[in-house]
């Protein structure tokens, strides 16, 4: 059996465009006075053709709009795309397709015509439940219209989840405890919480690195913080399934789960990432980020990625783990093995059994509560 | 050749940045040696390194021609001494080659402790002294000040100090005729035997070894056969020229002459400072008397970071050692580090010299270990073993008592900062020996152990005193005292490269800083590592560096994986520069900043 098959096939659209760019983001997001939704719409469906000539034989899992902000893109142009997906692809009977959206007024008006689009599962930047916090994410909504915007798309669609990112500026432990409480009582059956990082290249990362960005908590805090979260949730019914991410069990994001198990998926779109096997083995595909340079290889060259790379199988399995072992089910240790073709040591895997940082069971491996919060380090180590 | 009265050989003593290389710079300029438009500032130093710190590091010569208000010519001979204590042997023994010396003194700053240093010897080398007082050009000149300082500290008649501005060349004529009408000409018979000093010598990537010699008596000509009377070696003169400070040949080097020659020399080592020439056949019967070769007095252990360019650091210094044959080199193993090797040098900054060119001539990534002296164990068998390597202590059963060397350390500091100075010299186990006043400067002379003054004393005086200290330091001799080696164990386990001797009653504060030093250094692990400084079995000083608690990727990136494998492939290129000892890993840079007292 193909590899990918245990993590299935998925379908991933990149809109590039924000109405503003937010101070912590170093997403692919930019801001544009003016978007020719048209030539956008002929340029995905060229790309959608393009992929499906080499994909139309497999069942498609998921569809996953991500940004920048989707919930700008044109109802009629999400039903046009999701049309054309209908026609080239046999999907499965739990067929998934999840756009990204902010929680504006704006954005909300549309809301039911996406869902009549085909969108089942809508995911909502809300960030932050004061206003204050909003303020300094640089977010252009309020908790109020968040709400508002949150209580119309429970009633459109059949799937809810919504962001938060904590581990802010001048956040206490129980300010996030109270705010997380809050937030659980608004949860339907998934959300995200992300611990807030400062990246280069982002106007956070310009402030921190000149000493401007004060009151973030340091590694002790920001480790309760993390450590207080999970029991949090998982005493409400939505453990962690991945670092940053809370479901009901049966509730996660399958689009998600597919890049976690390391299953093959379709990127589209400026910036946009794939992993797509073929007879020749598995590639790596990748777009320019830039939307106009994406839009012009498009036209001109008729295909948007630049030239793909031929993943080797240790490169292969390393990315299943790196990518696995964000999940709390951990990984197969055969798939790995067969990938590899080696095993990890035992005595890699029995020292940091030993530190209590990884369970070993039933032959999967994966992180524990206490490894988690160090992942990055536990995957050093196991890749050594 | 030229006559012994057309002949005027002299150095120039200074302390660093009194104006030294400009000086000469103007010299050469104003004489039109160097056209106009082949002139860079500093033409003198050539190393690389020499123009970024602006220090001179090799002794190097020019010659020069003069044509004087008598209407003679002259050709003066400078030979530019470097500035440094680490370097202040290869200064005296430049000194023996040159008759009289430039005593520059920047006006604004008056007498500091190089100027001493460097003076006395000048002095000692029976030269005759011009002072000239530099940059008056500065508002904050004070020349009658320092005349007086001169009188007063250095004990110089100063009445007839020249004033000059070597940066605008005020007064540069003054000099040139000082330098001829005030400094003796050299004396010598052309009609005895050869016989040459050997000053200097380098490595030339072309011409292979250059000795740079001053004739003292007889003629040495290109094509001659010579003997170096020290080591015995025969050789004939392919290539026989004065420096000016382009290599220009010569026909022949009379008495009172400095030139270079070279003769199929393949290393430096080969050559002997002080070392005298003569002819192979009718040479001359007494040698000079010759010099003590200089010795290392800082040790050290030089690593790569990676293990595999261990060949490649060999080679390194192999080539090095070419050019200077000044410090030492022996294979090293350390259970911390791997393969490399133990170096001596003459000082910190000789060190900081080579490690600095191993890395940049030779793209070596290297790790140094805490500098050390050369500590004299005395056996009870009654042996007297050196040690260069705290890692190398033997079992204390077997010693009886252990010297180290001690300095005498001059040090010339403006009032308002003595107290800063008198309480790091104690601090470092100083003896007062000299306590005086110049002006609204103090002098103060001090018995300091070599220990406490190779690793960062100098950083810590500049720091104090807001760099307005100076200072310089002659060897003493050794001393005894209660030595005792320190050892570090990270995660239980000793790291020997980290180990230090250290004066018995400083151990549990010196202790105390180095395992906090490395609590930060050493970056948080998945489990917590106990940091423990020990004398023999008993820990005298603890820390704990707790157990990473976070780092882990929040957001996820979609279908990114490729960026997690670069993120991977970036942390493991990290740890490249970690070195792995036991479990825990521990970044180059620790094993010599863990030992910086404080800052
Ligand atoms: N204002 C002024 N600056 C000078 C004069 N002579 C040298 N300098 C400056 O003093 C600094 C040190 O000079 P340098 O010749 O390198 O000193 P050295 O360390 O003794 O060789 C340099 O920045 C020179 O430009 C002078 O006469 N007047
Ligand atoms: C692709 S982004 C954007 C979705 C949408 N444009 C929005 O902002 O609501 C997905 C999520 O990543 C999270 N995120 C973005 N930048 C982050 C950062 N620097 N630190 C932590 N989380 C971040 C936010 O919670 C965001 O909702
Ligand atoms: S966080 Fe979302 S809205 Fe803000 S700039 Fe990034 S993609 Fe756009
Ligand atoms: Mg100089």
């Amino acid at each position: 059996m193909d590899d990918w098959r245990h993590g299935g096939f998925g379908l991933y659209l990149h809109w590039p465009f924000c109405t503003s760019k937010c101070p912590y983001c170093d997403f692919n997001s930019h801001v544009a006075a003016q978007v020719d939704q048209t030539r956008w719409q002929h340029a995905y469906l060229a790309e959608i053709d393009r992929i499906a000539e080499e994909t139309d034989d497999r069942v498609l899992n998921t569809v996953f709009f991500g940004g920048g902000t989707p919930s700008l893109m044109d109802p009629d142009l999400v039903a046009a795309i999701l049309d054309r997906i209908g026609a080239r692809w046999r999907r499965a009977n739990d067929f998934e397709v999840t756009l990204e959206a902010n929680p504006g007024s704006v954005e909300a008006g549309r809301f039911r015509a996406y869902g009549a689009a085909g969108v089942n599962r809508l995911s909502m930047g809300v960030q932050a439940l004061n206003d204050r916090d909003l303020k300094r994410l640089g977010r252009m909504h309020s908790v109020a219209e968040a709400r508002r915007a949150f209580d119309i798309a429970r009633d459109t669609f059949g799937r809810v989840s919504f962001d938060l990112i904590y581990a802010r500026q001048d956040q206490a432990l129980d300010d996030w405890r109270r705010e997380l409480t809050e937030a659980l009582s608004m949860a339907v059956d998934h959300f995200s919480l992300y611990q807030l990082t400062v990246e280069e290249g982002t106007v956070f990362g310009a402030r921190a690195a000149a000493g401007h960005l004060k009151g973030l908590p340091d590694e002790d805090r920001a480790s309760d913080m993390y450590l207080i979260t999970q029991e949090i949730c998982e005493a409400a019914g939505l453990p962690a399934y991945e670092i940053s991410n809370h479901a009901r069990p049966g509730s996660e994001s399958r689009h998600n789960l597919i890049y976690w198990r390391y299953g093959d998926y379709a990127g589209i779109g400026p910036g946009a990432h794939g992993r797509l096997t073929s007879p020749a083995g598995r590639w790596a595909t990748e777009a320019p980020r830039g939307p106009e340079e994406w839009l012009q290889r498009v036209e001109t060259a008729g295909n948007g990625e630049t030239p793909r790379e031929l993943l080797s199988s240790s490169d292969q399995a390393t990315e299943y783990l790196l990518m696995g072992m964000r999940l709390s089910e951990g990984i197969v240790l055969g798939r790995w093995q067969a990938l590899r073709g080696a095993d990890i040591p035992a005595d890699r895997i029995t020292g940091l059994i030993d530190l209590g940082l990884l369970w070993h069971s039933e032959g999967r491996i994966g992180a524990t509560s206490t490894g988690r919060p160090v992942l990055n380090a536990l995957l050093r180590e196991l890749l050594a | 050749m030229t006559e012994l009265a057309q002949i005027r050989n002299f150095s120039i003593v200074a302390h660093i940045d009194h104006g030294k290389s400009t000086l000469a710079d103007r010299l050469i300029q104003s004489t039109g040696t160097v056209a106009d438009r082949d002139m860079k500032a500093q033409l003198l130093d050539s190393m690389d390194i020499e123009r970024e710190r602006g220090i001179t590091i090799k002794a190097n010569t020019v010659r020069i021609d003069y044509k004087a208000k008598d209407g003679k010519s002259y050709v003066l001979n400078l030979i530019d001494t470097p500035g440094h204590v680490d370097f202040g042997y290869e200064v005296s023994r430049s000194m023996r080659a040159v008759e009289g010396s430039l005593l520059v003194v920047d006006a604004s700053q008056g007498v500091e402790a190089q100027t001493l240093a460097n003076v006395y010897q000048a002095i000692d080398a029976n030269h005759e002294i011009v002072p000239v007082l530099n940059k008056i050009d500065l508002p904050a000149a004070e020349p009658e000040q320092v005349k007086a300082q001169i009188e007063d500290v250095i004990g110089l008649d100063a009445s007839e100090a020249i004033p000059i501005s070597a940066k605008s060349g005020l007064g540069i004529p003054d000099v040139l005729e000082a330098i001829v009408t005030r400094l003796p000409a050299p004396k010598g018979d052309r009609n005895a035997p050869l016989k040459a000093m050997l000053v200097d010598s380098w490595y030339d990537a072309y011409l292979g070894v250059v000795v740079m010699i001053r004739v003292m008596d007889g003629v040495i000509r290109k094509g001659d056969r010579i003997k170096m009377m020290q080591t015995g070696a025969l050789y004939g003169v392919d290539r026989l020229a004065v420096l000016k400070p382009k290599m220009t040949d010569i026909a022949e080097l009379g008495p009172g002459e400095i030139g270079v020659f070279t003769a199929s020399i393949k290393q430096v080592r080969d050559t002997r400072v002080g070392d005298t020439i003569t002819h192979e056949r009718k040479g001359c019967e007494t040698a000079l008397p010759g010099f003590k070769p200089s010795q290392p007095v800082v040790f050290c252990g030089l690593f790569p970071v990676d293990a595999a360019d261990f060949e490649a650091l060999r080679d390194a210094i192999e080539k090095l050692a070419l050019n200077d044959a000044s410090f030492s080199t022996e294979m090293e193993t350390s259970a911390a580090l791997g393969f490399g090797f133990r170096m001596g040098f003459l000082g910190l900054l000789h060190l900081e010299v080579v490690r600095d060119r191993l890395e940049r001539e030779y793209d070596l990534d290297l790790i140094t270990t805490a500098p050390s002296v050369v500590f004299k164990l005395h056996m009870k068998d009654g042996e007297v073993r050196d040690l260069h390597n705290p890692a190398d202590m033997p079992d204390l059963t077997y010693v009886d008592h252990i010297e180290e060397p001690r300095i005498k350390a001059t040090i010339m500091v403006p009032d308002d900062y003595l107290g800063d100075v008198l309480k790091l010299c104690q601090d470092r186990r100083g003896i007062q020996m000299d306590l005086t006043y110049a002006g609204n400067r103090a002098m103060v002379v001090y018995d300091l152990p070599l220990a406490e003054v190779v690793f960062d004393f100098y950083d810590r005086l500049k720091s104090v005193t807001k760099g307005y200290a100076s200072f310089d330091y002659q060897m003493m001799g050794y001393r005894e005292d209660w030595l005792v080696k320190m050892s570090i164990l990270v995660n239980d386990e000793p790291v020997d490269a980290l180990s230090i001797m250290v004066h018995r009653d400083r151990a549990e504060a010196r202790g105390r800083v180095m395992v906090e030093k490395l609590k930060e250094l050493i970056p948080r692990h998945m489990f917590k590592i106990p940091i423990q400084a020990a004398i023999g079995g008993r820990v005298i000083a603890r820390e704990t560096l707790s157990a990473m608690r976070k780092d882990v990727t929040a957001k996820c990136y979609g279908g990114d994986a490729t960026r997690k494998r670069k993120l991977l492939d970036k942390q493991k290129a990290g740890k490249k520069k970690m070195r792995q000892f036991g479990k825990v890993e521990i970044p180059q840079e620790a094993f010599i900043n863990a030992l910086k007292m404080d800052g």
